[in-house]
């Protein structure tokens, strides 16, 4: 059980650093990549949780989200999604890269310390994932910040999803079925649309970097 | 019953897309709605007095409250339907098929969240109403119409993933009580039983992701953009009824954060409501397109709702229920208004359409009623809502509040007024277009309601509305 729970902390750390990686990878297919390392970590961590005391519904989390996350969706948005768009890398961004890092740092912090009393209502529990957990949900928001093609964008919200399913698999171990069923319909779905939504883009507008759209703003009459 | 409807829409959304189908999928969604509206109907009548509708115990169930909210979706998936068929005359086959198809599917995923009673479904099914109508967003095809539907997805699937965050949390509370109910009783039955601190995690996490989905200020931007660019039918739908389906939610929940009044629920719900309604008003003034004038008033109509909600008093809920009802009947028709708008003059700039009132009437006339209705005037169902809710906060003695509302809601109503009333006066500056038939009707029917539920409200309904308070009193 110890050694299963040093694995947990290894993996919580690695999906941590893949959730900042996500927001200074300027290529969008490594983006991509990172994306299906940190799904994996996370079907890792569902896995790991799941041995002692056994839980099915974490076993088949594990298994939903490596197919979904980790092949699915992956497909789908190169199926989709013009392959220029996947070796284009990001020249515009919010913030530089330093800065990125920086306020990801900062965020981590804050997310682990806001997980803090949340951490001391369950000490049976793996603290560890809520904590790490809160704390790539606010890594996820900047990835969704800083980033201005639809593709990270979206991996962003993904990478969001993925962090609070973490805390899902160790604050709600016996989830009736919706955890399993958020991941392998909804999931796949939004993948499945954002790439239509990012083909119209690039065919209406000729670009994807939908970050620095603003012709809608609200002006005086 | 309750199975049946959401199943229709399904079957509509399946028959719209298989390719023969073009010609008929107007009239396939049209009967479909009708179906879902008599179904719908037949269900609240049962419920009017109490009492509980279960399909599959713990996961399909509905009471007074969702039937009330299965009757108002029903009732705009109708119009809509019927406005549809003659706003995409003018389009192709394929495009009007896969209009139909999304509309159908959209209209699915909303009537399916009052069927629900378990917290993790519906959570599910609020994100599909997303997913399912971004499409019809962008159904432009424009550069404009693009950025909307992606800031529209955006920001309320952040807010979807926050919420699911709120969800597992509250799982967990509730699992800390020993019970695995994650259904509106099951949480209620053991709120005063759960862990406040996460309890208050739940709500903060839910209100801000559900609320971005609502459009509570300041996570309300993509609101005005979606339904500047979305065709006027799916507006009436976003805001007529998908709103209001995600603040039942909220409300819903209630109780169970009211249990631990460390949390000081009504406060946080009266500061959110009234910053909302104040914001929208401010902005409803300045507004340019008269799409976005309808869509911030939206923003206050949710405002409103949900200061009703945080007076805590029987008469508040009452004005609550009451408010969803007469907000949804009068939003939609005002889209269908403003849908009209745009088919004969062709713009949604406020300042490029003069002279309505003389080379349209029926346009003119709709625009004018629309904005009294939604303003508040008398006497609309909006009105008496809005006057319940007023009278409410005064016997709560909550004076600030009735008086800061009384105040939001009249700048909202005269800035309303001026902006449409720049529309009707002056002279023609174009050729206008007619009407089709499909949107006269439409337009009809929907201002039924708008107009009869300020007059007389039926025995059968008004007991609903009471019985729905109830519900979000308990």
């Amino acid at each position: 059980v110890t050694l299963l729970h040093e694995l947990n902390a290894l993996v919580l750390g690695l999906f941590i650093i893949a959730t900042i990686a996500m927001t200074v990878t300027r290529q969008v297919g490594a983006c991509l990549q990172v994306f299906v390392v940190q799904s994996l970590l996370l079907a890792a961590s569902a896995f790991l949780l799941g041995v002692v005391p056994f839980s099915w519904h974490l076993v088949a989390l594990g298994c939903v989200t490596v197919v979904s996350k980790a092949i699915v969706i992956p497909w789908l948005l190169r199926v989709l999604v013009p392959s220029e768009i996947h070796r284009k890398r990001e020249i515009a961004r919010a913030i530089d890269a330093p800065a990125t890092l920086l306020a990801a740092l900062v965020l981590t912090f804050a997310g682990y310390f806001f997980a803090q009393h949340l951490v001391t209502a369950a000490p049976n529990l793996s603290g560890g994932n809520i904590s790490m957990g809160f704390a790539a949900l606010l890594v996820g928001l900047l990835v969704l910040g800083v980033r201005v093609e639809a593709v990270p964008q979206l991996l962003g919200i993904l990478a969001m999803e993925n962090a609070a399913f973490l805390v899902g698999i160790a604050v709600a171990p016996d989830f009736p079925l919706i955890a399993e069923l958020a991941i392998a319909f909804d999931v796949p779905l939004l993948a499945f649309i954002v790439a239509l939504l990012t083909r119209i883009a690039y065919r209406s507008m000729g670009t994807t970097e939908v970050g620095g759209l603003s012709t809608l703003r609200e002006r005086a009459p | 019953v309750i199975v049946v409807i959401p199943v229709v829409a399904l079957v509509a959304a399946l028959w719209c897309a298989f390719p023969r189908s073009a010609r008929l999928a107007p009239l396939a969604t049209f009967v479909a709605s009708l179906v879902g509206l008599v179904l719908a109907v037949q269900t609240l009548w049962t419920l009017r007095a109490g009492g509980v509708v279960i399909a599959a115990p713990g996961w399909i169930e509905i009471d007074s409250f969702g039937a009330l909210l299965l009757c108002l979706i029903a009732f705009v998936y109708v119009t809509a339907a019927l406005f549809s068929w003659g706003y995409l005359h003018a389009d192709g086959d394929r495009r009007v098929r896969q209009y139909h198809a999304n509309f159908n599917l959209f209209a699915f995923s909303m009537i399916s969240i009052p069927c629900l009673s378990e917290l993790g479904l519906v959570w599910i099914f609020v994100e599909l109403t997303t997913l399912l109508s971004v499409l019809l967003v962008s159904y432009g095809l424009t550069a404009e119409a693009v950025e909307a539907a992606w800031k529209y997805m955006v920001l309320t699937l952040l807010g979807a993933t926050v919420a699911v965050l709120g969800v597992l949390v509250l799982f967990w509370a509730l699992h800390g009580t020993g019970s695995t109910d994650f259904t509106w009783d099951g949480l209620r039955a053991h709120a005063a039983a759960m862990p406040h601190a996460l309890v208050g995690t739940a709500f903060v996490l839910l209100l801000v992701g559900y609320g971005a989905k609502i459009g509570f200020v300041p996570l309300h931007t993509w609101l005005p953009d979606a339904h500047s660019q979305a065709p006027s039918p799916v507006c009436a739908m976003l805001s007529g009824v998908e709103t209001t389906a995600v603040l039942y939610v909220i409300l819903r929940l209630r109780g169970v954060f009211a249990a631990d009044p460390s949390l000081h629920v009504g406060t946080w719900f009266l500061i959110v409501g009234l910053v909302s309604v104040g914001a929208a008003a401010l902005l409803i003034v300045q507004t340019h397109d008269y799409k976005r004038l309808f869509a911030f008033s939206t923003v206050e109509h949710m405002g409103i709702i949900l200061t009703a909600a945080g007076i805590f008093t029987t008469a508040g809920d009452v004005g609550t229920v009451w408010q969803m009802l007469s907000h949804s009947v009068a939003k939609s028709f005002c889209f269908y208004a403003a849908g009209a708008a745009l088919i004969v003059t062709g713009t949604r700039e406020i300042a490029d359409v003069r002279g309505l009132l003389g080379s349209n009437r029926l346009t003119a006339g709709a625009l004018l009623f629309g904005s009294l209705a939604i303003g508040g005037a008398p006497p609309m169902a909006v009105f008496l809502s809005e006057l319940a809710i007023l009278w409410a906060a005064v016997q709560a003695h909550l004076y600030a509040v009735a008086a800061l509302l009384a105040l939001f809601i009249v700048i909202a109503f005269f800035g309303l007024l001026w902006r449409v009333t720049t529309m009707l006066a002056g002279t023609p500056s174009e050729t206008r277009r007619q009407l089709p038939a499909a949107c006269v009707l439409a337009l009809v029917v929907a201002a039924v309601p708008v107009l009869l539920f300020g007059i007389w409200l039926p025995n059968g309904l008004s007991e609903a509305l009471q019985s729905a308070a109830r519900v979000i009193g308990l």
